[in-house]
C-alpha cells in the first residue's frame, strides 16, 4: 500500500467512539452474554487504537501490541465463557442482578 | 475525496451503526452477527492503514475463533430466544439515562483530547516480515508470556466448563 | 552486753520463724514451749541487761551492719540501749511473757495454735526492733511489723468475714497515718540527710529555731504517723473494732504495747518536737480531747471488750496529754502503769469470756462475784489503778498528768478540767463495769474456772497494778523533766477526789440503786446521746459517708472498664465506618462498572484542567 494519505486522527475518533459504545452497553445490558460481547468490543477499539498509532509512526510495535491484545482477549473470553458456563449451572439464569452473593 | 478515503469513511460507517446494533438486539444470535460484519468493517480499517497482517488475524481470530466460541455457548445455552423483559429493560428510560450521561461525558472528553492533534498525516504499511522480525526480536519476551496466558486460559476454560459437560453426559445416558 | 542486747529482738523472731515454717508438724507443748518460752527468755534477758547496766554509764549501741547506702544517705541497722528504750524492753518482755503463758490456755483448743504464737513471736520481735532501732528507718520498719502482725491476729479466726473486715479496717486506717509519717521521714532525710535518731535531733536543733515552719511541718507528719498507731482522733475508729481478735491479743497489743508506739515515737523524738511548739499544743489538745470523748463513748458501750478499748484509746489521750505539755517523764510512766492494769483487765475479761462460754454482753452478766473469783479481783483491783483510785499505780501516773497539766500557762485550767471530767467518767464507767457484771443477779452461769497458766499472770498483774506506783524511772538523762515538782494544795486534793466521786456515783446508780437514771436516759435526748455515743460519736458512720462509699462507688464504677470503653469506642466507630462503607459493595456488577467510569472521567477531567492551566 505504501505511504497512503488516511487520516490517522480520525481512526482515533472512532476508536474512541467504539469504546464509548461498547462502555455504554457494558453499563446497560444485564445479560452476560452481552456484557462480554461490550469487552471485546471494548478490546477491539482498543486494537484498533494501536493499530493506527503504529501506521501513524511507521513501526511495527502497534502490529505487536495488536497480537498480544488479541491473546488476552482470547484467554478472557474462553475463561469468561467457562464461567458462564458454570453461573447457568448455578443460578440458573444469566441475569448479573442474580448473581450478587458477594455483597456487603 | 479520493476513493481509498471514500471507502475509509464506509468501512469505519458500517463498523460503527453495526457495533451499536450489535449492543442492542435482544436476541443474542443476532448480536454476534452484528458483532462479526463489525469486526470485519474494523479488518477492512486495518488494511486501509497498512497493516494486511494485523487485518488477517482480526478475521481469522478474532472474528474466527473468539466470536465462534461466543456462538458455541449461545447455541449451546439456547440463549438465541431472547426474552421480552430484556427489550423492555432496555428501552426503560430509568435503565439508560446514567450509562448515556457518563459515555457522554466521556466521549465528549475523548474526543476534547483527540482534536487537539493536526489531521492528515501519511501512514506507512507495515509487512508481516518486519512484525514477525519484531515479535521474535525485542518483543520475545511479550510472547512467550502471552503463551503462558493461553495456557492459563486453557487449563481455567478446561475446568470451568468441565463438569458441566459431565453432567449433561450424563443425563442423556 | 552487744551479744545480750542482739538476742532480745533475735529470740521472738528465731522462735516465729520457726513457728511459722515447722509450726503445723509440731506438738502443742513443744510449740507452747516454743512461743511462750522464747519470751520468757528474752524477758531474762532484758533483765541480765538491766541488772549489768546499772554499772555501765551511757547508752549502749550495738551495730549489727549496714542496711545500705544510697550516693550520700546510709543507714545502719544498730540497735541503741539507753533509759527510755530499757523501760519499754522490760514492759514489751514482762508483760509479753504473761501475757504468752496466759494464751496457752486461753487458746489451747485452738485448731491453729502454732500459727497464733507464730503471730505474737513475730509481732514482739518487730516490737522490740521498733523501741531499739537506732535509725528511724529501723522503727519505721518494726512500726510496720506491728501493724502487719495487728492485722494478721485481729483477723486471726479469718472464717468470719467480720474478722477479715476488721483487720483491713485497722491496718488502712494505720495506714493513713503511716503514710503521713513517712512523708515526715521524707522530709528529714531531704532536710538532714540521715535517719538515726541522734544526728537527726542534733541536726535539727541547730538547723531549726523553735517554731520553725519546716520543723512544725515535719512534726505534725510525726504526729500524724502516731495518731494513728494510738488510736488518736480522728484514727481511732479502728480499735474498737479490733476486739474481734482474740483477748490475749488484745491485751498485748491492743493495750499495753503495740498502742504505745506513738507515745514512744514522740517521747523519742522530743528534742524535734520542742521545736514545734504548735504541735506540741496540738498534742496536748487532740490528746485530751479523744481522752474525753473516749471515756463518754465508754460510758455507752455494752460489749465488756469494746469497753475496754474506748478505755484504752483515753488513756491513750492522756499519755498525749502528757507529751504535749512536756511533761515526758509523766506520759511515760503512764505509759508503764496503764500497761500494767490495763492488760490485767483485758486478761481479766477475758477469762469472764472464756468461762461464760463466750458471751461478751455484759446486760447478760451479772453476780459473779461469788462464781469467778480470781477475775473479780483483777477487775476490781484493775478498775481501781483505770479509775486513779488512791494506793493504786493509776494514781501516782494519772495525778501527776492532771497537776502537770493544771501548771501549764494559759490553757492550764482547760486542760486540767476536761481531763479531770474524763478521769470522772473512767471512774464511773470502769465501776459500772464491775458493778454490773460482778455485783447484782446472776443471769449467765460460769461453766468452768480459770486454770493456773491464766489465773497467775493475773494475780502477778494485780501486784504490779498496786505497786507500780512506787516504781521510779531513771529518765532523767533521756527525757527533759521539769525543774519542779508538781503542784501541791487544793488542786492536789480535787484531782485525787474526782475519781472517788466518780465511783461514788456509779454505787449509787448502778448497784445501790439510789440515783435512778432512767429519766435521763429514757428520754428522747439520753436515747439519742447513748446511741451517739455508742456508735463512737458517729465517726463510722462519717468516714463511711465521706471516704468509703465515694470509694466503694468509684471502684465499682471503673469494674464497668472505661478504660476499655475508651479502646472500644475506636474499634466502635471503625465497625460503624465499615457498616456505612459495605452499602457500596452491592455485589451488581452494573454499578460497579458505573462507578468505574464516573472515576475515570473524573480522572482525565483532572488530568485536563492540570494540562490545560
Amino acid at each position: 500500500m505504501g505511504a497512503e494519505m488516511v487520516p490517522v486522527e480520525h481512526v482515533l475518533v472512532l476508536a474512541g467512539l467504539l469504546f464509548v459504545i461498547g462502555l455504554f452497553g457494558l453499563m446497560l445490558r444485564r445479560n452476560i452474554i452481552f456484557m462480554l460481547m461490550a469487552l471485546e468490543v471494548m478490546l477491539n477499539s482498543a486494537a484498533l487504537a494501536f493499530i493506527a498509532a503504529g501506521a501513524r509512526w511507521g513501526q511495527a510495535d502497534g502490529q505487536v501490541i495488536f497480537m498480544f491484545i488479541l491473546a488476552i482477549a482470547a484467554a478472557e473470553v474462553s475463561v469468561g465463557l467457562g464461567l458462564v458456563l458454570q453461573m447457568r449451572r448455578q443460578l440458573q439464569s444469566l441475569d448479573m442482578n442474580d448473581a450478587v452473593r458477594l455483597r456487603g | 475525496m479520493t476513493l481509498t478515503l471514500f471507502l475509509f469513511y464506509l468501512a469505519a460507517g458500517i463498523a460503527l451503526l453495526s457495533t451499536v446494533l450489535a449492543l442492542t438486539r435482544a436476541n443474542a444470535a443476532h448480536a454476534l452477527i452484528f458483532l462479526i460484519v463489525s469486526l470485519l468493517a474494523i479488518a477492512v480499517l486495518f488494511f486501509f492503514l497498512g497493516a494486511p497482517f494485523a487485518a488477517a488475524l482480526e478475521i481469522v481470530i478474532y472474528a474466527g475463533a473468539i466470536m465462534v466460541l461466543f456462538v458455541f455457548v449461545v447455541m449451546m445455552l439456547n440463549l438465541s430466544e431472547g426474552s421480552r423483559e430484556q427489550e423492555r429493560a432496555m428501552l426503560d428510560f430509568s435503565n439508560w439515562w446514567l450509562p448515556g450521561l457518563l459515555t457522554a461525558v466521556l466521549l465528549v472528553e475523548l474526543l476534547y483530547v483527540l482534536t487537539a492533534i493536526e489531521s492528515e498525516t501519511s501512514v506507512r504499511a507495515v509487512m508481516p516480515k518486519e512484525v514477525g522480525l519484531s515479535l521474535f526480536g525485542p518483543y520475545v519476551l511479550g510472547v512467550e508470556l502471552a503463551s503462558m496466558l493461553l495456557l492459563a486460559g486453557l487449563v481455567g476454560a478446561y475446568h470451568l466448563g468441565h463438569r458441566f459437560l459431565q453432567r449433561d453426559r450424563g443425563r442423556r445416558d | 552486753m552487744e551479744i545480750l542486747l542482739t538476742a532480745v529482738p533475735m529470740l521472738p523472731l528465731a522462735s516465729a520463724a520457726a513457728l511459722l515454717l515447722y509450726g503445723r508438724h509440731m506438738g502443742q507443748s513443744l510449740v507452747t514451749g516454743l512461743g511462750v518460752g522464747s519470751i520468757g527468755l528474752a524477758a531474762l534477758t532484758v533483765l541480765a541487761i538491766a541488772l549489768q547496766w546499772q554499772n555501765a554509764t551511757g547508752p549502749v549501741t550495738v551495730l549489727l551492719w549496714q542496711w545500705f547506702s544510697v550516693g550520700n544517705f546510709s543507714v545502719d541497722l544498730a540497735l541503741r540501749l539507753d533509759q527510755l528504750s530499757l523501760i519499754w524492753l522490760c514492759t514489751i518482755t514482762g508483760i509479753g511473757f504473761l501475757i504468752h503463758l496466759y494464751s496457752s490456755e486461753y487458746m489451747g483448743k485452738d485448731d491453729n495454735y502454732s500459727r497464733y504464737f507464730a503471730y505474737l513471736n513475730l509481732f514482739v520481735a518487730a516490737m522490740l526492733l521498733l523501741v531499739l532501732g537506732d535509725s528511724l528507718l529501723l522503727l519505721f520498719l518494726g512500726w510496720e511489723g506491728v501493724g502487719l502482725c495487728s492485722y494478721l491476729l485481729i483477723g486471726f479466726w479469718y472464717g468470719d468475714s467480720a474478722n477479715g473486715a476488721a483487720a483491713r479496717k485497722a491496718f488502712v486506717v494505720t495506714r493513713a497515718g503511716d503514710a503521713a509519717m513517712a512523708l515526715g521521714l521524707f522530709l528529714l532525710v531531704a532536710e538532714f540527710n540521715t535517719l538515726n535518731i541522734q544526728e537527726v535531733i542534733l541536726a535539727a536543733s541547730t538547723s531549726w529555731k523553735a517554731g520553725d515552719p519546716l520543723a512544725t511541718l515535719a512534726c505534725l507528719l510525726i504526729f500524724a504517723g502516731a495518731v494513728g498507731k494510738s488510736a488518736q482522733l480522728p484514727l481511732q475508729t479502728w480499735l474498737p473494732d479490733a476486739m474481734a481478735g482474740p483477748t490475749p491479743v488484745s491485751a498485748l497489743i491492743h493495750a499495753a504495747t503495740m498502742v504505745t508506739a506513738g507515745i514512744y515515737l514522740v517521747a523519742r523524738l522530743n528534742g524535734l518536737f520542742v521545736l514545734a511548739p504548735d504541735v506540741l499544743f496540738a498534742i496536748a489538745a487532740v490528746g485530751v480531747a479523744t481522752a474525753l470523748m473516749a471515756a463518754c463513748a465508754a460510758l455507752a458501750q455494752h460489749d465488756i471488750k469494746r469497753i475496754l478499748a474506748y478505755s484504752t484509746i483515753s488513756q491513750l489521750g492522756y499519755m498525749f496529754l502528757a507529751l504535749g505539755i512536756q511533761a515526758w517523764d509523766a506520759g511515760v510512766f503512764h505509759m508503764m502503769t496503764h500497761a500494767f492494769f490495763k492488760a490485767l483487765l483485758f486478761l481479766a475479761a477475758g477469762a469472764v469470756i472464756e468461762c461464760l462460754h463466750h458471751e461478751q454482753d455484759i446486760r447478760k452478766m451479772g453476780g459473779l462475784r461469788t462464781h469467778l473469783p480470781v477475775p473479780f479481783w483483777s477487775f476490781l483491783i484493775g478498775s481501781a489503778a483505770l479509775a486513779a483510785l488512791p494506793a493504786t499505780a493509776g494514781f501516782a501516773s494519772k495525778d501527776l498528768i492532771l497537776l502537770r497539766a493544771w501548771e501549764v500557762a494559759g490553757s492550764g485550767v482547760w486542760l486540767w478540767s476536761v481531763a479531770a471530767i474524763a478521769a470522772m467518767i473512767t471512774a464511773l464507767y470502769s465501776f459500772k463495769l464491775v458493778f454490773v457484771v460482778f455485783f447484782g443477779e446472776l443471769k449467765t452461769e460460769a461453766t468452768h474456772q480459770p486454770g493456773w497458766r491464766m489465773a497467775l499472770p493475773l494475780t502477778l498483774l494485780c501486784g504490779l497494778s498496786i505497786v507500780g506506783g512506787w516504781i521510779s524511772l531513771p529518765l532523767a538523762e533521756v527525757l527533759p523533766l521539769a525543774a519542779n515538782d508538781p503542784a501541791h494544795g487544793t488542786i492536789a486534793i480535787v484531782s485525787a477526789a474526782i475519781p472517788i466521786v466518780g465511783v461514788a456515783l456509779a454505787y449509787f446508780i448502778f448497784l445501790g440503786g439510789q440515783v435512778n437514771t432512767t429519766g435521763l436516759t429514757q428520754s428522747p435526748a439520753g436515747r439519742w446521746t447513748a446511741e451517739y455515743w455508742l456508735q463512737g460519736w458517729g465517726m463510722d458512720r462519717l468516714y463511711d459517708r465521706l471516704l468509703v462509699q465515694p470509694y466503694a462507688s468509684l471502684a465499682q464504677w471503673w469494674r464497668g472498664e472505661p478504660m476499655d470503653r475508651v479502646v472500644a469506642l475506636l474499634t466502635g466507630s471503625a465497625v460503624a465506618i465499615h457498616e456505612q462503607l459495605s452499602v457500596s459493595q452491592s455485589g451488581r456488577l452494573g454499578r460497579y462498572v458505573a462507578v468505574l467510569s464516573a472515576g475515570l472521567i473524573v480522572m482525565l477531567t483532572l488530568m485536563l484542567v492540570r494540562a490545560n492551566s
